[in-house]
């Protein structure tokens, strides 16, 4: 079960610097863990994390087998038209995690 | 604005009280919730594992949105409304609205069950609810599903003080669990007692040795970098001091449980808690 947290602000003026919050649910196994086995733990990780406001990207991360598990990231962006943010998070498996929040700029 | 001019004076005094309060809540151990209540974080000198947090980590825990742990709470929110088993039964079925009938219930747990003629904890009572009332199979121990239902059913209870039932019939097993508390164990030959009590507050190598309080669980502890329940803290416990580990759920570790439980009377649940 992978779940994305989102917190933007609902509604925010033009021209204002708004601070976005990400939360997800995922292992991020390293893998260069082994099992108790001795076998390697085979790598699982979310790889990149895009966010596109109103189709156009503003922020990209490429994340590597040091990022903890369930990671968190909050990063900020110029709130210039009422929208919709995108937020995808993609996995080593090929899955792709999305999510989106509605912005109101007045 | 209140017409006597003297409105400005009095905020200002406010303000600085309002300071004072603040500091001194804050040195006493003393945090806010964020439904603006106090919590007590030390109560008669039994203090919570927050206080051995850092800055940061507290911080962690008291944010809904960052605190990892509501991850687990929201699956728990979910599983909580899902039918299974034969009858098509959910907790909420019988239970209702959990933000009421669950408010308090972590805080008895575990206690004595007429039933089984022992103990039972939270993890235990689930399970058998759903063996009973739902005729759904039992979620394994340290299963995502049985912790995040665990979380939910504890997140009901935050704030609220422990008050565990250690009288009557539950006095044996209460014995039980403080001789485990008081019983040297493994090939380092220490008892819980000789770090969580006598050295609580020194440093173990480069960590601060805590009281061993279970206010705050199941935690999200970084070290496991996931959710973990009491029990799987025992048994972390039981390894490091090079002794057998119990198996979660297993009666010397509901009674230990139960004495604990009674150790930290009076703390705040913090069910999902951030550790290390």
């Amino acid at each position: 079960m992978i779940t994305p947290r989102i917190r933007i602000p609902k509604k925010a003026k033009k021209g204002e610097v708004i601070e976005i919050k990400t939360l997800i649910s995922h292992p991020m196994e390293t893998g260069h863990r082994r099992d108790v086995g001795g076998q390697l733990i085979p790598r699982h990780i979310i790889h990149t994390f895009t966010c596109s406001y109103n189709g156009a990207e503003v922020f990209r991360a490429d994340w590597h087998p040091a990022v903890a598990a369930n990671p968190y990231l909050s990063f900020y962006t110029l709130a210039t038209e009422s929208g919709r943010l995108r937020f995808e998070w993609v996995d080593d498996d090929g899955s792709v995690y999305m999510a989106e929040a509605e912005i109101t700029v007045e | 604005v209140n017409g006597d001019g003297t409105s400005g004076a009095r905020g200002q005094h406010v303000g600085v009280l309002a300071l004072v309060v603040a500091v001194a809540t804050a040195w006493a151990g003393i945090g806010l919730l964020l439904a603006g209540e106090p919590i007590r974080y030390i109560v008669d000198g039994r203090r919570s594992g927050y206080t051995y947090l850092s800055e940061e980590n507290q911080r962690l825990q008291d944010d809904d949105f960052a605190n990892p742990g509501l991850l687990w709470v929201e699956k728990g929110q979910e599983l909580w409304r899902q039918a299974e088993g034969a009858t098509g039964g959910s907790c909420m079925s019988c239970h209702g609205d959990a933000t009421e009938s669950m408010r308090g219930v972590r805080t008895r747990y575990p206690r004595f069950d007429s039933r089984r003629g022992k103990l039972i904890n939270l993890e235990q009572q689930i399970n058998r609810c759903r063996a009973e009332h739902m005729q759904a199979g039992p979620y394994s121990d340290e299963s995502e599903a049985l912790l995040a239902l665990t979380a939910f059913v504890g997140f009901q209870s935050r704030g609220m003080p422990i008050n565990v039932s250690i009288d009557g019939p539950a006095q044996p097993f209460f014995e039980a669990g403080r001789a485990f508390f008081f019983r040297r164990r493994g090939q380092l030959d220490l008892a819980c007692l000789h770090c969580h009590d006598q050295y609580a507050g020194q440093r173990l190598r480069g960590d601060v040795i805590s009281q061993g309080q279970i206010n705050g669980f199941p935690i999200y502890r970084l070290t496991w970098q996931t959710l973990g329940s009491a029990h799987r803290m025992f048994a972390w416990c039981n390894t490091s001091v090079r002794a057998e580990p119990y198996a979660s759920g297993s009666e010397e570790y509901v009674n230990l449980e139960l004495y604990l439980a009674w150790r930290g009377r009076g703390l705040p649940v913090e069910t999902p808690a951030i550790r290390r």
